[in-house]
């Protein structure tokens, strides 16, 4: 299935939405082709894709950095990008990656970024600046110059500055990309806590496990085009369970599964697993006895719930990993 | 059962009472409205961030060592001075000249390289580390950043030349005589007067400077490597200077930015010779208008996509 539209009729509270957004780079290449995304307030939504299917092109365009060349796109209920003024200072933003003045310290850095906000105090700066630096754990080294930082260490720094003002929406393109994992997690409950502060948090990643645990809404993108959009459990339950079962006696397992309308049997060295598709609940305990009698040693058995990997190969009939 | 799950089963509870204890500090957000402070915060931020980069330093360092080598030059061959640079001659009688020398000699080449590279790097060296794109969602406004940048580069321009003028103002009076002035045209002011005049001399020296910032400005928003548009601007001003020199190109000379910068001489005469100056200042003005319009609609039309 492909182009699936916002499911549900248009609701007024969306933080984001987009009808037919495309972009077509002056080399003629379509980055975005008629993409119709609806973020409702108040989800963590996982906007997902390969390297290349034009996540950060929409990002990019919701932004108002780049002009749609067909299209709607509208951001707290304002169109963009003629609403920049009005809309931006209530969205935070980190986007590809973060970009720091090297020559200048992590607090005079957030400084000149707040001073960029007209609509920003210059006499409450010292303390907005202090305070984000606080919530990214950045307080002891706010005084060194940024060229020294490591890559984690901007990218927090990069987060601070989204954090500035309290935000109505936080958009993070690739928020954990380059971070070792105790950056990835400290990155996700940062994520969390904001979003339980009632922030909207629009989060692209290329990697599916980090949008299934942070994420309660997602959508995919694939070569410019978005595949599909929705809750998280939603899309994860496209994906079919598998039946598992552990034993040593594989082959034998196999056949009487087979035998009982388990269909795409894959077999591992002690693991037999299918697909029970019709099978009511009521019908595992009676393969499972089935196994038994035959003489299978189960020492397993079990349904495993389908990952939104499983669902976006099932949509997608590709690998994630493969660029656009 | 997927992780997903698990984890959102273990946050929610934690995660609802942070919800409650924040709905009433966090979600009635104010809107803030912009105000005259925030609006020039940014102009602030600017000069400031001009003024402590290290290569600034380094560059008002280069300007101001000039007139120390002229004026140990002239020191040092005294007496046999018939050819050179304008007032060079009138240098070892009044260190005041040195003013004039100094601007004279860095006006074609060395002041326009240093804004060259200040108002060639301004956009493209912001878009070329990609805070560009930070300053634009922060929301900078386009124009409001591009007037920020422009301010900035002026009082760049005003640095450099007061820099030139005070390193030969202060090298003037430790090696050679000041005292009564002696102008081009003949007549004598006392040193006072001829001290207001060479701050006169400074500023319109820094003014001729205006057009070529703006064409730094239009250029800078061209490319998005800092590196090219400083060389560009750079190149720009010699390749103009040299066109300058040719008779056949009679008919454009006028029109070309730096075709006036030596006029400023016509004002140490007694009484001063405004004419070429106003022509001048007029073209600069005319040079403004145009590229910095150039530069608006290219940069407020532009995808960033660095």
């Amino acid at each position: 299935m492909t182009g699936a539209p916002p499911q549900g009729p248009a609701a007024p509270d969306d933080v984001i939405r987009t009808s037919g957004l495309t972009k077509r780079f002056r080399g003629g290449q379509l980055a975005v082709d008629g993409l119709d995304l609806a973020v409702p307030r108040g989800s963590v939504f996982g906007f997902l894709g390969p390297n290349g299917s034009g996540k950060t092109t929409t990002i990019r365009m919701l932004m108002g950095l780049i002009a749609p060349t067909s299209g709607v796109a509208t951001v707290l209920g304002s169109p963009m990008p003629q609403s920049i003024g009005s809309v931006l200072p209530r969205v935070g933003a980190l986007i590809e990656g973060p970009a720091l003045y090297g020559y200048l310290s992590g607090r005079d850095n957030l400084a000149r970024f707040d001073a960029a906000d007209p609509t920003s105090d210059p006499r409450t700066r010292a303390l907005r600046v202090t305070g984000a630096l606080e919530r990214v754990g950045l307080t002891a080294a706010a005084g060194k110059k940024a060229r020294a930082y490591s890559l984690g260490m901007k990218q927090r720094l990069g987060l601070a500055s989204a954090l500035l003002q309290p935000r109505e929406l936080l958009v993070l393109d690739e928020p954990t990309n380059g971070l070792d994992p105790q950056g990835m997690r400290e990155i996700r409950s940062l994520v969390r806590e904001v979003a339980a502060e009632g922030t909207t948090v629009f989060l692209s990643s290329h990697l599916l496990d980090e949008i299934e645990q942070v994420c309660t809404h997602a959508a995919v993108m694939s070569k410019g085009r978005l595949v599909v959009q929705g809750t998280v459990t939603e899309l994860a339950a496209r994906a079919q369970g598998r039946l598992v079962v552990r034993t040593p006696d594989v082959a034998l397992a196999a056949e009487v599964l087979g035998g009982r309308q388990v269909t795409d049997l894959r077999t591992d060295q002690a693991r037999v697993d299918g697909v029970t598709g019709t099978l009511g609940d009521d019908e595992l305990p009676k393969l499972c006895a089935a196994l038994v009698e035959a003489g299978v040693r189960v020492h397993g058995f079990g349904v495993e719930r389908g990952t939104l990997e499983d669902a976006f190969v099932a949509l997608t009939g590709e690998g994630f990993d493969v660029a656009g | 059962m997927s992780q997903a799950e698990v984890v959102r089963a273990e946050e929610a509870p934690a995660g609802k009472a942070r919800a409650d204890a924040a709905a009433t500090s966090v979600l009635p957000q104010a809107r803030r409205a912009p105000s005259a402070a925030g609006f020039l915060a940014l102009f602030r931020s600017e000069l400031t961030l001009t003024f402590r980069r290290m290569r600034t330093i380094s560059l008002l360092g280069i300007l101001a060592a000039l007139p120390v080598l002229i004026g140990v030059v002239v020191k040092v061959n005294t007496g046999g001075a018939g050819e050179g640079p304008a007032f060079i001659a009138q240098v070892s009688q009044n260190g005041l000249f040195l003013v004039f020398t100094a601007l004279a000699v860095s006006l074609p080449v060395f002041l326009p390289m240093t804004v060259g590279v200040v108002a060639g790097d301004s956009i493209a060296g912001e878009a070329a580390t990609g805070t560009l794109r930070y300053l634009l969602v922060a929301p900078a406004g386009r124009t409001r950043l591009l007037a920020a940048k422009f301010t900035a580069a002026l009082a760049f321009c005003l640095a450099a030349t007061l820099t030139v003028a005070l390193a030969a103002l202060l090298t003037g009076a430790a090696l050679f005589p000041l005292g009564h002035v002696t102008l081009l045209s003949g007549d004598t002011i006392g040193l006072g007067s001829a001290l207001l005049r060479a701050l006169l001399v400074a500023g319109v020296v820094a003014a001729s400077l205006a057009g070529l910032v703006a064409i730094g400005l239009f250029i800078s928003t061209l490319t998005g490597s800092g590196i090219a548009a400083m060389a560009s601007t750079v190149g720009l001003v010699l390749l103009v200077q040299i066109l300058d020199t040719f008779p056949q190109l009679h008919a454009i000379q006028p029109y070309l930015f730096t075709h006036q910068w030596l006029s400023f001489s016509d004002l140490l005469r007694q009484p001063m010779h405004w004419d070429n100056e106003l022509r001048n200042l007029g073209l600069q003005a005319l040079y403004v208008a145009v590229f910095g319009s150039a530069a608006w609609s290219r940069f407020t039309s532009r995808d960033i996509t660095a």
